[in-house]
Order: structure tokens, then sequence, then C-alpha cells
């Protein structure tokens, strides 16, 4: 391969690389706050849609992710009043938003567009060609900033490893979680729209193509911590960009396993094979009290 | 009691999950009370009609039983879906290595095959999360992914079909199909309703037998309810723990011998729609009782049913539907399970 190929190659990486990044924070928000995120694909999903289908209304893709971030918002908010409301179980609310997401997506696009496919195709005004880019290397700087440093943030870590340690000092568990909730849905619902209207130009049916999964690998991969884990969704952009570019051509290791080396890379990173990997302590747990 | 009480809470769940998801259709301008309609007559309006519920039927009690064995010791399998992925390609490997193979083999070894690989594509979770810690949750969900991987590396590979432009494996050597010998098939011959039906009620039978009236379902259900008088009392929660899961992705993988060897006759990529996730809401409806898991199959394969029939019927209504339905009934009915109807009663005397 030579000097060029590389280069392109990396920078679409970098570029695949931007809904997983939004999307592995979001699940970061909500998983280091206590709750299990596999809703993920389901936020991303509900992003594309609506920031295609405003951007496609308005002409303007800023508005489309400000929509897509609203989306990603209601839906979270759902679940947020299932899991942490009424005390269903994470896993089985978070199977039924994405299913939610599935079904509702292709409905919006019958009725508003009387098709079950795609949304028409965005003119070149209303997409982005590299403002995403600098948004997600944005959100990395404020989420470590964030995260490590401010009060708030350390409420987040707190509600997820020592709930009851929390509520001693006066913060809410529940109200920490609501709202990281709803943000993990707007940031993986922005994350869905940079699909739509930054890495092509329209949405399409199932065009997550398990990205929230792969972001969901990502933050596990990258041990819960805000910056292993942006390495990993570059990571993970990389194989992808890989696994596009050896599409075309006949090459000797099959597309299908580069494909699947996120997910293996998780599973051997999550059987402690790659050092310790230790998911935050009150994961999965509801709260009863604050 | 306990029994009534989940009962009426599976059934209020259920009814205003579907409540919800036809007002949901009135807001696309269809007519709620036609919806309904066309979803109940959809299963019963001809024996093929019949024939197709049965077929999803047949399917979802294997996916519901993967679901509820794990999670009676305490685990999560959300790997069904990669689980029957491999069972189901195995068998058709199978088919198509040793074509010529006739009866009673060839589908004893297929079906034995892909049990053994849905199995192994359980137990390695199963194993992770008893011997290092890992989450089972997400290791079968990455699972899944990979299963998809190697299906589609198959398909559009080794296995590839050479007359057909569809992405599917070559056809299975025809001793491997139950249709000669199948009743169930001869009642209902146009649809794809299989032997495998009665094969999934008794395992869903003997998995209730098992579970509640031997010393081996005491011990994996005390490991599930409480870990640590379990591990008191001496039981191997491990061993449980893994055990349920290999048994659970056996299971799962039986769905090829539905879809295979029951019917197809092949692997088609994309073939299950979900069976594996919907698995989840089977158990949950039928509350993690084997038998109920029966019942509980027949509504969502009717509901699988019905949602197709309202793409043609509708103007705005898809197939995905279905997955509308299902996700609204999941969260109503987990949602009937955890309020305490007791703290309604005190709240409604209070104001």
């Amino acid at each position: 391969m030579d000097q060029e190929n590389l280069i392109s190659l990396l920078m679409s990486s970098l570029r695949v690389a931007v809904p997983l990044i939004f999307a592995a924070y979001g699940g970061l928000l909500s998983e280091r706050s206590g709750v299990i995120q596999i809703a993920l694909e389901g936020f991303l999903l509900i992003g594309a849609l609506a920031g295609a289908v405003t951007a496609h209304y308005t002409g303007s893709a800023w508005l489309g992710v400000l929509a897509a971030a609203a989306a990603g918002l209601t839906l979270a908010a759902v679940k947020a009043f299932f899991v942490l409301k009424l005390k269903v179980d994470q896993i089985i609310a978070g199977t039924a938003i994405n299913l939610l997401a599935f079904g509702v997506a292709p409905f919006v696009t019958k009725v508003l567009f009387d098709s079950t496919g795609s949304t028409p195709s965005l003119p070149i005004e209303a997409r982005f060609s590299s403002a995403p880019i600098f948004m997600a290397a944005a959100l990395s700087l404020i989420m470590t900033y964030w995260f490590h440093k401010t009060r708030s943030g350390l409420s987040v870590q707190f509600a997820g490893e020592a709930p009851e340690a929390l509520a001693v000092a006066g913060t809410s568990v529940l109200k920490t979680r609501w709202l990281s909730l709803m943000a993990c849905g707007a940031l993986a619902g922005i994350g869905g729209s940079t699909l739509s209207t930054y890495l092509s130009s329209a949405y399409s049916p199932n065009m997550t193509g398990g990205r929230g999964f792969i972001a969901l690998a990502a933050l596990i991969f990258g041990r819960w911590k805000p910056i292993p884990t942006l390495f990993a969704c570059l990571f993970f952009g990389f194989t992808d960009a890989l696994q596009i570019r050896l599409q075309g051509i006949n090459s000797a290791i099959p597309v299908q396993f580069i494909q699947i080396l996120p997910y293996l890379f998780t599973v051997i990173a999550l059987a402690g094979f790659f050092g310790h990997s230790r998911a935050p302590k009150a994961l999965g747990q509801s709260f009863d009290r604050g | 009691m306990k029994m009534f009480s989940s009962l009426l809470r599976s059934f209020l769940g259920f009814s205003v999950g579907l409540c919800l998801a036809l007002a949901l259709t009135a807001l696309a301008g269809e007519n709620p009370t036609h919806v309904l309609s066309v979803l109940l007559h959809s299963s019963f309006g001809s024996s093929y009609d019949f024939g197709l519920v049965l077929f999803y039927t047949t399917s979802l009690i294997f996916t519901g039983l993967a679901v509820c064995l794990p999670f009676q010791a305490g685990l999560f399998n959300i790997g069904a879906e990669g689980q029957l992925t491999m069972g189901a390609l195995t068998m058709a490997a199978v088919g198509i290595l040793w074509p010529q193979l006739g009866l009673p083999w060839a589908p004893l070894l297929a079906v034995s095959a892909g049990f053994s690989v849905a199995a192994l594509w359980g137990f390695i979770p199963g194993w992770l999360r008893a011997s290092r810690g890992s989450h089972e949750v997400i290791v079968t969900m990455m699972f899944n992914f990979i299963a998809a991987g190697i299906s589609s590396y198959f398909v559009v590979g080794a296995l590839k079909s050479v007359e057909s432009q569809n992405p599917e494996t070559a056809s299975v050597g025809s001793g491997y199909l139950f249709k000669d010998f199948d009743p169930l098939h001869a009642l209902s011959p146009d649809s794809p309703v299989n032997i495998s039906l009665v094969i999934a009620i008794v395992l869903a039978v003997i998995t209730w037998l098992v579970l509640n009236k031997s010393l081996w379902g005491y011990e994996l259900k005390a490991v599930g309810q409480s870990p640590d008088a379990a591990s008191t009392a001496g039981i191997n929660a491990k061993k449980y723990k893994i055990l349920s899961m290999l048994i659970a992705g056996g299971f799962a993988g039986l769905v090829g011998m539905n879809e295979i060897l029951g019917s197809a006759g092949k692997f088609r990529l994309g073939f299950s729609p979900d069976y594996g996730f919907v698995g989840i809401a089977v158990a949950l409806l039928a509350r993690n009782n084997p038998l109920g898991i029966i019942f509980s199959a027949f509504l969502f394969g009717a509901l699988q049913k019905g949602a197709t029939d309202l793409d043609l019927e509708t103007a705005t209504i898809t197939r995905d539907f279905a997955k509308i339905l299902q996700a609204i009934i999941i969260l109503a009915v987990a949602g009937f399970y955890s309020v305490q109807f007791l703290k309604v009663k005190k709240w409604i005397k209070k104001t």
C-alpha cells in the first residue's frame, strides 16, 4: 500500500469513527452512572432518521443535529422512565427500546415519504463536510475534563460505583442517572445524525448496521474510561474503514473476518486477557432511595 | 394466588401494550378496529395461515426456552440469535457436505451437529461468565455479531448456492428433509409447519418437569434465586450457570431444524425475523415458565403473522409494525410486573 492510499485510509477511519465516538461517550455517561446501555443502536437509528428528515425539510444539517439530539433524548427518557421509575430490568428495557426504534423508523418514513426505505437524498448544502470531526474532537476533550475534574462528573462516577455514598453526600442518585441517561440519548442521537448527514446523504433502513453495539464494545474495550474509549473508537473506525476498502478488491483476508474483529477484541478484553477490565460496581442495579 | 397474579399481570401488560400500539396506528390515520380485525383474522384465515403461525410458534418456543433456562440460573441470554444462526448454519453445512445420506441418519446427524455447535456458542459465554466474570449480556451480544459474520462468510463462500442469486446456501440432500414422514406437514402441505412443533412442545414440557420436579432443577433455581444460600448449601453454582447456557444454546440451535430440515432446505441469510430477541419477550410474558412459553410463543407468532398481513391490507403499516408491537408489549408487561399493586391501592386510598 503506497503512502497516498494509507493517508486516505486513515482519513476515512477518522470519518467513520465519528458516530462511534458520540455513541460511545453517550454509553459512557449511562454506564458509569450505573445503567447498562444496550440501546445505543436504537438511539443512533432514531438520530439518523431525525437528522435526515429535519435536514431535508429545513435545508440545514445543524438543525438536523438538534432534532437528532431531541429524538435520542426522548427515546432515552422513555427508557429512563421504565428503568429508573418503574425499575424494569435494564436489559429487557434496552431490548425493547431497540425494537421500538427499528419499528418506528420505517413507520415514520412510510407516513412522511410513502416509502419504507430511504429518505430523499439531501443536497450538498444540507450536509456536513467536515464539521462533525471537530465536534467529536471537542466532545472528547470536554468529556475527559468534565468527567475527571468537575463535581458533576464525579457524581456520575459515584452513581455507578457507590450510589449509597452519593446519596449520603446529599446528591440524588436517581436524578444523576436520569440526567446521564438523557444526555446519553442526546449524544448517541447526534452520532446517528452524522451517519445520515455526514457519512452519507440520506437515511436508509438499518443504516446503523450494528454501530451502536460497536460503540458499546469500544466503551468496554476502553475500560469505561474517556481517553481509552476514544482510542478504541478510532481503532474500530480503522477496522471499519479497512473492511469497506477491502470489499472492492479480492483480498486474502475475508471481509467478514475484519468485520467481526471489534466484537472479538471486546470478548477477549472482557475475558480479562488484556489486563484488568472492570465494570462499574453498581452497573445494572436499581437504586431505591433518593 | 401467585400464579393468578402472574397471569393477571401478563394479561394486563399484553392488553395495554396492544391498545397503545393500536392507538399509534390511529395517529397514522388508520382505523384501529380494522387493524385489530386484520390481526385477529390473519392467523386463522386458512390452514396455510394457521400453519405459518405455528411455524413461527415453533421457533419462538425454542428461543423462549433458550432465554428461560439461563434466567432461572440467574443469567441473561440475549445470544439466542447467534446460537440459532450457528445451529442452522451447521445443519445446512452437514446437509450439503454429505448429500447422499438417507433416513434416519441424515436428520439425526444434522440435528446433533447443529445442536452441538449452537450449544458451544452458548457454552463459551457461560464459561467466560463463570470462570472469568465476563458479563454474559455483552459477550452473548458480541457472539451474535460474530455468528452473523461467520454465516455470511460461508453463505457467500464455501456453501454458496450456484443456481440462486439470493444470499443463501445450496440445498441440503433430500434425505435430510422431514417432508416424507412428517404428519404435520401432511395436514397443511403448503405451509412450513412441521414436526419440529411437536418436538418444541415436548421439550418445553420436559424443561418444566426438570425445573420443577427434579433435584437438578431445584439446585439450578437455587443458584438463580439466592446465589449465597446456594453456595452455602454446597451447590456448584459455576456448573449450573455453564450448563444452563450450554443447553440454552442447543435449544436455540433447534430453530435451525424447524427452518432448514422442516421447511426451507437451505440456509438463507437473514431468515430469522429476530427470533432470538422475540424469545426474550416470549419468556418475559410467560414469566419464565416453560409451559407458559408454549402459549406466549403462539401469541407472538400470531402477531408476527398479523403484522405481515397488515403490510398488504393497510396504507401506512409495514411488516416492521411487529417490532413496535413487540416493543410496547415488552415494556407494558415488564412495567406491570414491576408495579406493586398494593402501593397503588394505598395511593388510591390516600388521594
